[in-house]
């Protein structure tokens, strides 16, 4: 990955912006893996953290994070601010993650 | 017969459900609190800016997530309570430590990676579809985030601690 500043705050606290890029985004789409699906239903009946879907979600945002600051990278940029997540179900069983922010140069 | 075998599942596995459940969820509260009283210094804040004079020496972004489910006796519960509608108590713990586990989670990996207060903090709730199609949930997403920042100072309060 790639040496990148990312806030979700307007700006880096501390450093001054000298240059806007642009929006830069990063998605992934995830279906569900069978093997952790079973464990989740079991997990079903007793409640509780899904852990298998926690990982899952984890490990998908932090692609989309690291798409998102590969194009931020490729825009010149040292820093993303104003990070946004998304999440939102595109078909039965399956997810798109979603990271967008503003690519910017910071001091 | 084969109604009393099905009456007798559903019988265990609400019994089942509502004893591991209650125990599970009494276990995870009083690990929360231990876990907040521990990070009383590294406080997390929903406010953008900076108190003024907060000298920042690095930011990050932190996040903290974690997914879950009702247990079978409380859903079915929740079911019967969709019935007249109203208050539905079961998910209101159940979204509360999850909401605070997620928070946990993100203080704890601020820590961890050095830094000592978290700003700009945003909570995120999301549903997830069940693959049969059905209209039961998989589970709920909850997603704590913000800007971890590292402060010059920080820590040079409580030199004798």
């Amino acid at each position: 990955m790639h040496n990148m500043i990312l806030s979700n705050t307007e700006e880096v606290p501390g450093r001054r912006i000298v240059e806007f890029y642009g929006v830069a985004t990063g998605s992934t789409v995830r279906a569900k893996h069978f093997g952790r699906d079973f464990m989740a239903s079991l997990k079903n009946i007793v409640g509780g953290e899904l852990k298998g879907y926690t990982e899952l979600l984890q490990e998908a945002r932090q692609e989309a994070t690291e798409r998102m600051v590969q194009q931020a990278h490729s825009m010149g940029a040292n820093a993303v601010v104003n990070v946004r997540y998304s999440t939102s179900s595109v078909a039965q069983g399956a997810a798109e993650l979603f990271a967008y922010g503003t690519a910017v140069k910071v001091e | 017969m084969d109604a009393f075998i099905n009456l007798g599942i559903t019988l265990l596995l609400l019994v089942t459900a509502y004893f591991t459940g209650t125990h599970l969820e009494r276990r995870h509260f009083d690990a929360i609190r231990r876990r907040e009283e521990a990070l009383l210094r590294l406080p997390a804040i929903t406010i953008r800016r900076l108190p003024p004079g907060t000298q920042v020496m690095a930011a990050s972004l932190v996040s903290g997530n974690v997914v879950v489910s009702l247990d079978y006796f409380k859903r079915f519960l929740a079911g019967l309570r969709a019935i007249v509608g109203g208050r539905i108590k079961a998910y209101e713990p159940l979204l509360d430590r999850a909401r605070r586990e997620a928070m946990l989670r993100m203080r704890e990996r601020a820590q961890a990676a050095g830094y000592d207060m978290v700003i700009n903090v945003r909570l995120e709730t999301s549903r997830l579809a069940n693959t049969d199609g059905g209209r039961r949930t998989a589970g709920v997403e909850i997603l704590a985030f913000g800007t971890a920042l590292k402060t010059a100072g920080a820590g040079q309060d409580t030199p004798h601690s």
